[in-house]
């Protein structure tokens, strides 16, 4: 039972950062149309680092858990460091085999932050496809 | 379904064990339990041995060909077309145009017969149940022309509520565009009355039965629906191959959909003449084997019995209620089970249809997950998405008791959370 080992249980079950900011200097909302799911992630910036995250939205375990850890993982870094995040990242992060339909639940996230911090389309790791 | 029509003289049980026989994708221990057939089916072996022996023995382009094996590829084609013809009961084999699935025989009667019939002002109507495949095409012949939509909605329960259907037919009408069977719910729609109802106010009705001819028998003659959709895939057959059923003087009035090969009588600089039906609509080389596939699965499903396909789907159905609404935090859409089609749609409360489909792959158990193509009806649902299990005449009970098993594992493991 790989797929649901207890880490990503434990960041679907209490996800962290979960809600909203007040007044984000970048707020960004994007849905996977496969499924429906959707995520939305405001980020508060002070010298070009993250000082603030928080995400919120419905989706799968994958997903959500995987919003979880990547805003475990990006506050307190800057916006430069975080820009090089790639797909391959976040299936370390995520650290279970996922088939390419779940791969995209997995990489939600991280589209939605790399559209709103950067105005990067598409998903990662499929940028230039 | 409605007896009216089920042929129950050619009821006999399924032997369930010999059939599984036929599919080599069943062979493992424990066997994959297979329960999205509403997507595609498995393709048993006689199936997959015509298309061989087209490859092996005589490939080769249909039609105008001077020697033996052309003549043999053209034969064993135009033979699908007699069994397809036969399955449905159309009145002529020129009746049945090979596309390359259910979507692009509805797209076909958009663009060709859809532009010369409807226009500013004219109504379509549709139901809540409408695949995207019977949706998509007519909103984009709507932009086209300027016409309107309207839907026929569902009840509470799942079908289609009757009592707006008088409100919603009128001169204005010109299709009527209905599902035979929903494939997200399995609920079977009482496509008679709606046809009866919309000639009565002179409208040509569309069905969309690719979840219906798999299933159970469905004459078109006694329908006596103008037009009737479906896919190869969906009922044991290869993909790539579907078919269109249309009243002949509708088809000969209508203009070509595609343009090139095979579809003219004779060509000049500036103009053309088109080939008679169905050649006509059959612009280049089709799906040759493809089509020698399919009439093949005809022959399958027809040996198999429908009637004995519906009675087995039947017992699977109310098997699996029975079983699955014990199942704590589970909700199952859609109408009791003697008013649909193999196919039981849910969710289980906290967990999202995508975790189901993904744990319940960890025991071998492959079900579907999503909108299922049908995005309106999922807000009309207020659901983003729903699990679905769906039957096929392989399935069996250990397949439910799988289901059921995998099914309480994932709410053990998820349900204990929010």
């Amino acid at each position: 039972m790989n797929i649901y080992q207890e880490e990503l249980l434990d960041h679907y079950e209490n996800p962290c950062n979960y809600g909203t900011l007040p007044n984000p200097d970048i707020s960004h909302e994007e849905d996977n149309p496969l499924c429906g799911d959707k995520i939305r992630m405001d980020l508060l910036i002070e010298d070009d680092t993250i000082k603030d995250v928080r995400f919120c939205g419905h989706g799968c375990t994958i997903s959500l858990a995987a919003a979880s850890m990547l805003t475990e993982k990006i506050k307190g870094k800057t916006l430069t460091e975080v820009k090089n995040l790639s797909r391959d990242d976040i299936m370390d992060m995520v650290g279970i085999p996922l088939g390419p339909v779940r791969v995209k639940c997995a990489l939600l996230a991280l589209k939605v932050l790399k559209a709103g911090a950067y105005g990067i389309k598409g998903w990662p790791g499929e940028e230039d496809g | 379904m409605t007896q009216k029509t089920m042929h129950t003289s050619d009821f006999r049980p399924l032997d369930v064990e010999a059939i599984r026989g036929d599919f080599p994708i069943f062979a493992d221990i424990p066997p994959l339990a297979f329960l999205d057939s509403a997507a595609s089916t498995q393709t048993p072996r006689p199936v997959v041995e015509a298309m061989d022996a087209y490859y092996d023995t005589y490939r080769s382009n249909i039609h105008r060909g001077i020697y033996r094996i052309s003549e043999e590829a053209t034969d064993q084609y135009e033979k699908a077309r007699q069994k397809v013809a036969q399955l449905i009961n159309a009145p002529r084999t020129s009746q049945i145009v090979f596309t390359r699935n259910t979507t692009e025989s509805i797209n076909l009667i958009a663009y060709s017969w859809g532009s010369m019939n409807i226009g500013q002002g004219d109504e379509i109507v549709l139901t809540d149940l409408e695949h995207h495949s019977n949706l998509v095409p007519w909103q984009m012949l709507a932009q086209r022309t300027g016409a309107t939509l309207r839907y026929l909605e569902i009840t509470d329960q799942g079908l289609l509520d009757f009592t707006q259907l008088q409100d919603i037919l009128s001169e204005k009408t010109k299709l009527v565009a209905i599902t035979h069977v929903s494939n997200v719910l399995g609920t079977i729609n009482p496509i008679q009355s709606v046809i009866d109802a919309a000639h009565a106010a002179g409208a040509k009705v569309i069905v969309d039965a690719a979840q219906s001819v798999p299933h159970f028998h469905v004459d078109v003659q006694q329908l006596n629906c103008d037009f009737l959709a479906f896919s190869g895939h969906k009922m044991c057959g290869p993909t790539g191959v579907g078919v269109l059923y249309g009243k002949l003087d509708l088809l000969e009035e209508m203009p070509p959909f595609l343009g090139g090969g095979s579809m003219i009588r004779s060509v000049e600089r500036d103009i053309s003449t088109y080939a008679d039906v169905p050649a006509k609509f059959e612009a280049g080389t089709p799906s040759i084997a493809e089509a020698i596939g399919l009439g093949a699965a005809v022959d399958y499903i027809s040996e198999a019995g429908l009637a004995s396909i519906h009675v087995h789907e039947q017992e699977l159905l109310k098997y699996a209620h029975d079983r699955l609404q014990d199942i704590e935090g589970i909700t199952i859409y859609g109408p009791a089970p003697h008013q649909k089609s193999g196919v039981i749609s849910f969710d289980l409360d906290g967990v999202h249809p995508h975790d189901i489909a993904g744990i319940l792959d960890t025991y071998n158990v492959a079900i579907r997950a999503g909108h299922h193509c049908a995005q309106p009806l999922m807000k009309k649902l207020d659901v983003i998405a729903t699990a679905r299990a769906s039957f096929y005449l392989y399935n069996t009970l250990e397949d439910v008791d799988r289901l059921n098993e995998a099914l309480q594992k994932a709410q053990a493991l998820m349900g204990r959370r929010k």
